[in-house]
């Protein structure tokens, strides 16, 4: 019987030392490791410190509502905290509120941008989640709900509140159905939105749709049958007819030439109209085409239907600026990609053309491309022309953007492996198929942050259309409020109500983009 | 035995144009050039039509023309009785002195944000976090505006520095030298007693003072360079490393100092008198704001790139620094940083370029830069939108070329070298 010396079961565990684990450990290693540490530590606590214990006391003061002017929000400071206390004015928000949102749209028309801006999202559902049925019908319903809560707090329960209701019932049962129905929203909200935006003849924005489903229709039946060019010439054909005048643009054109060549050999004085005198034949012919507007004009006649007309100088505040950014950055996407392409194509001229509006665009302001939308584009144009002021901005505002999309896609492009283009080339794919099926899905998904970063950058500086006269949210709506006499120096608190939602709405999108390059990362690291 | 290896006949086909991938692409070129052209005859055109019917011309005479308005900051000397082109280079000099000083700021913070970002510090990251996620996604337009409102509403009127029985209402600040107001800030401003002559180039005045003082100040670093080139030297020959940080100071202060003592060097301080404050430089707040909210705004544009830049050297690196022994500051100024420059400088080239061109938004707070004088005022009394449009979109391109053609040089220089 031999005594045992080695012990047979284990020690049990001892609890680590109280500077090795649980809030202690962390409060060291985090926040005091090593002097450096520690003073940086302190330095930002005292920061954070003078920060709240400065605005603390005036937010805590702040008055919310039963305000109408800076005296009274005043008073009611000095009644809550004595009569040295600040504090903030909020009831100005509350007061102003339909001018920073809306600007100056009729009040009886709001329910008219609300929808919009619901059908919006509802639009925006196949291409955000695409084919995901649950996602869509609870984008569409939580969209509808809170569409309606929007329009009864705007304008009261509505005829306009019903139909809304019955619309958003009927498209959120589409998406749990058959998503691929809410396509069609897609398709048609751009002339629907235009339509609801500006109102006028209903029959305007259907006529201009009838034009691109004729062109779409002659491609699709002529390509078949008489092969891709004959196609592309018909469908070019179709949309002149349409869209354009072809014959006095084509006469102005060589008018133009003829005046130009001939001042350049006599260089004496010529004249601007010689092309009415030299072409006149043409002149008849002029009130035939384009079609698109008689067409309209035509269905008009027969079924008058009218939204009363709100001219482009009553759209301001948050309403002018989605407007504005909405529409660039859809159109600014696909011309950027273009651009792109023109930049890495072979063709010598394609490439230099590309080339040089990139650069140029990118080496100017902002400020003096919308200064050239606004002085400029007078000389541009045709004289006569009637150009609406929101439009102008939009063009110029998405050819800026489209520029600086351009070069974040071309970083794609770049960044694919050569293999890629010689596999598409391998499997006999044209260029247009191996851009749609290989390059562009691969290239795209590497440029998203590049891009969203753009849009970001695009809806900021949608607050420079104050510079040509827009009533933009950040400065020309708050300049209004703050000549008023009534709120005379208050500068803390519209200034925080706006950037706070521009950095609501710009915060969203990077974090969607975050959401976006996690869900596409297909390599797996 | 003639089988499919005879090449295709060479005859040229009408129809080779299009469906031939050789000529293709000679096709499309030719009808972009055709559209191309007629696109620019059609403007050429209508610009041509539209300047007839008011009765315009092009003509960029204007140009030397009295201009008769006031720039009140003005880098060269200028009165209103000069030309609207010495305006114009007034101007330019003024928007390059914002987007100068702008660039050194806001890539200092910007540095030390974006590092301090990275930092194990909870707190600290925190809180940059917060500063960068702020400024970044509210518009520059905002901060800019801010900044000049609460500067010209919160400060007092210059009367409030009147002293009266021995106070005023306001104080200045930094022992009584600066005196904010709500119109500008007083700050002293260095003299000479016995300066060296100034003699004029062309328009630009150059003071020999400035420029002497400058050559000594190059002439002191390029002296610092050669000691501590002689220093390593010396460490790699001996292995031991002299006590040089005396000598550095030393070259690098006693000349300057010695020169401006000769000079004469005084500052002359605002004093109330009167109405406002007499002597000293006023800063006008419209550079301080824009100064300031560009600094900030891009501080935090360019240390999101600084993150990046660091979070894309591999962790191997300061892993190996460690294993070397190298503190956490050496690891990250000496192995770090060298690295995560390549990265940072492409996307840093095109934010100096932003920076640059985001100071056209002066506009917003009246400083008088190239917008404001060739595009603003000049552009108002002569109404030539075309020419002065023009004129100011090719100055904007060519600094912005400048710029980036010089920061490609040296992103050249500091790229790997590969063979």
């Amino acid at each position: 019987m031999a005594l045992l010396y080695v012990r047979r079961d284990m020690l049990a565990p001892q609890a680590p030392p109280a500077s090795q684990s649980g809030a202690i450990h962390w409060v060291r290693d985090n926040l005091f490791k090593g002097p450096f540490n520690t003073i940086l530590t302190l330095l930002a606590a005292w920061v954070l410190f003078e920060l709240v214990s400065l605005s603390w006391p005036w937010l805590a003061n702040g008055v919310w509502s039963g305000a109408s002017s800076m005296a009274d929000c005043r008073a009611a400071v000095a009644a809550k905290a004595g009569p040295d206390a600040s504090g903030a004015c909020w009831a100005m928000i509350r007061e102003r509120w339909p001018q920073f949102i809306f600007g100056f749209y009729p009040p009886e028309l709001w329910w008219r941008p609300i929808l919009t801006f619901g059908l919006l999202f509802v639009a925006l559902a196949p291409v955000l989640y695409a084919d995901n049925k649950s996602a869509m019908s609870k984008l569409c319903g939580v969209v509808g709900v809170l569409t309606v809560i929007c329009l009864i707090g705007a304008d009261g329960f509505s005829f306009h509140t019903v139909l809304t209701i019955a619309l958003f019932a009927a498209l959120t049962a589409a998406a749990a159905i058959k998503p691929r129905l809410l396509l069609i929203v897609t398709l048609i909200f751009p002339f629907l939105a235009l339509w609801m935006m500006w109102g006028g003849s209903i029959w305007g924005p259907i006529s201009v749709m009838v034009g691109f489903a004729l062109v779409v229709w002659v491609v699709i039946t002529a390509q078949p049958k008489l092969g891709t060019i004959a196609a592309t010439i018909l469908a070019v054909l179709a949309f002149t007819a349409f869209f354009l005048d072809p014959i006095s643009s084509v006469l102005d054109l060589a008018a133009g030439v003829v005046n130009f060549v001939a001042s350049w050999f006599t260089s004496t004085n010529w004249h601007p109209t010689l092309a009415g005198s030299v072409f006149g034949l043409g002149f008849d012919l002029r009130n035939l085409l384009p079609l698109q507007p008689q067409v309209s004009e035509a269905w008009q006649a027969m079924l008058p239907y009218d939204l009363t007309y709100v001219a482009s100088d009553k759209f301001g505040g948050f309403l002018l600026a989605f407007v504005i950014g909405v529409s660039s950055i859809s159109i600014s996407l696909p011309l950027g990609i273009l651009l792109a392409l023109g930049r890495r194509s072979d063709m010598f001229l394609v490439k230099t053309l590309s080339v040089g509006f990139i650069e140029f665009v990118r080496g100017v302001p902002l400020i003096t491309m919308l200064f050239t939308a606004s002085l400029l584009l007078q000389y541009f144009l045709p004289p006569q022309t009637k150009f609406d002021l929101i439009l102008r901005v939009v063009i110029l505002v998405t050819i800026f953007s489209a520029a600086y999309n351009a070069e974040v896609v071309r970083g794609g492009l770049a960044a694919l492996p050569r293999g890629q283009y010689e596999a598409a080339d391998a499997l006999g794919l044209d260029y247009w198929q191996a851009q749609r099926l290989i390059i562009m899905p691969q290239a795209l998904k590497i440029s998203i942050p590049g891009i969203v970063s753009t849009f970001i950058g695009l809806f900021k500086d949608t607050t420079l259309v104050s510079f040509v006269g827009l009533a933009d949210p950040l400065r020309g709506i708050t300049t209004i409020v703050r000549a008023d006499i009534a709120w005379k120096g208050i500068y803390w608190e519209p200034y925080i109500f706006v950037g706070a939602i521009f950095f609501l709405v710009c915060f969203g999108m990077s974090r969607y983009s975050m959401y976006l390059e996690n869900k596409l990362k297909t390599d797996h690291r | 035995m003639t089988l499919a290896t005879e090449p295709p006949k060479a005859n040229f086909r009408l129809g080779m144009l299009i469906y031939d991938t050789r000529y293709r692409s000679y096709t499309i070129q030719v009808i972009v050039l055709i559209l191309f052209a007629l696109g620019v005859a059609w403007l050429a055109n209508n610009t041509i039509e539209n300047l007839a019917a008011k009765d315009k011309d092009i003509n960029f005479g204007f140009l030397w023309n009295r201009a008769g308005y006031d720039i009140d900051q003005h880098l060269i000397p200028y009165t209103n009785d000069d030309s609207h082109f010495r305006a114009l280079l007034v101007g330019l000099c003024n928007t390059l002195v914002v987007a100068f000083v702008g660039c050194v700021l806001s890539t200092v913070l910007g540095v030390i944000i974006g590092v301090l970002r990275l930092s194990k510090n909870w707190l600290v990251a925190r809180l940059m976090t917060v500063y960068i996620e702020i400024f970044r996604n509210v518009p520059l337009l905002l901060w800019i505006i801010l900044v000049y409102v609460v500067f010209s509403e919160t400060r007092p009127e210059p009367k409030a520095f009147k002293i009266v029985d021995g106070t005023s209402q306001a104080q200045m600040n930094f022992f009584d030298t600066v005196a904010v107001t709500n119109r500008g800030m007083n700050v002293p401003y260095p003299m000479l007693t016995n300066p060296l002559p100034t003699f004029n180039i062309g328009f630009m005045p150059i003071s020999l003072s400035l420029l002497a003082v400058i050559a000594v100040v190059a002439g002191s670093i390029y002296a610092n360079i050669l000691l501590r080139r002689r220093t390593k030297a010396t460490q790699e020959a001996t292995g031991i490393r002299p006590t040089i940080w005396w000598k550095s100071v030393l070259i690098l202060i006693v000349p300057v100092t010695a020169l401006l003592f000769a000079m004469g060097l005084h500052w002359d301080y605002p004093v109330f008198k009167g109405f406002n404050f007499k002597g000293g430089l006023n800063i006008a707040h419209s550079f301080t704001a824009l100064t300031i909210a560009l600094t900030l705004y891009y501080a935090s544009v360019i240390a999101e790139t600084v993150r990046a830049g660091i979070q894309a050297i591999a962790k191997g690196q300061s892993e190996a620094s460690a294993a070397l022994g190298l503190r956490p500051g050496r690891t990250m100024s000496l192995v770090i940083l060298p690295q995560a420059l390549r990265v940072i400088i492409p996307p840093l080239i095109s934010q100096y370029l932003s920076l640059t061109k985001d100071t056209s938004l002066g506009i917003a707070v009246s400083y008088l830069d190239l917008r404001g004088t060739l595009g603003g005022i000049t552009l108002n009394q002569t109404g030539r939108e075309l020419e002065c449009m023009t004129l100011m979109m090719l100055i904007y391109l060519i600094v912005s070329l400048i710029i980036s053609a010089v920061m490609n040089a040296y992103n050249a220089s500091v790229k790997l070298k590969e063979r």
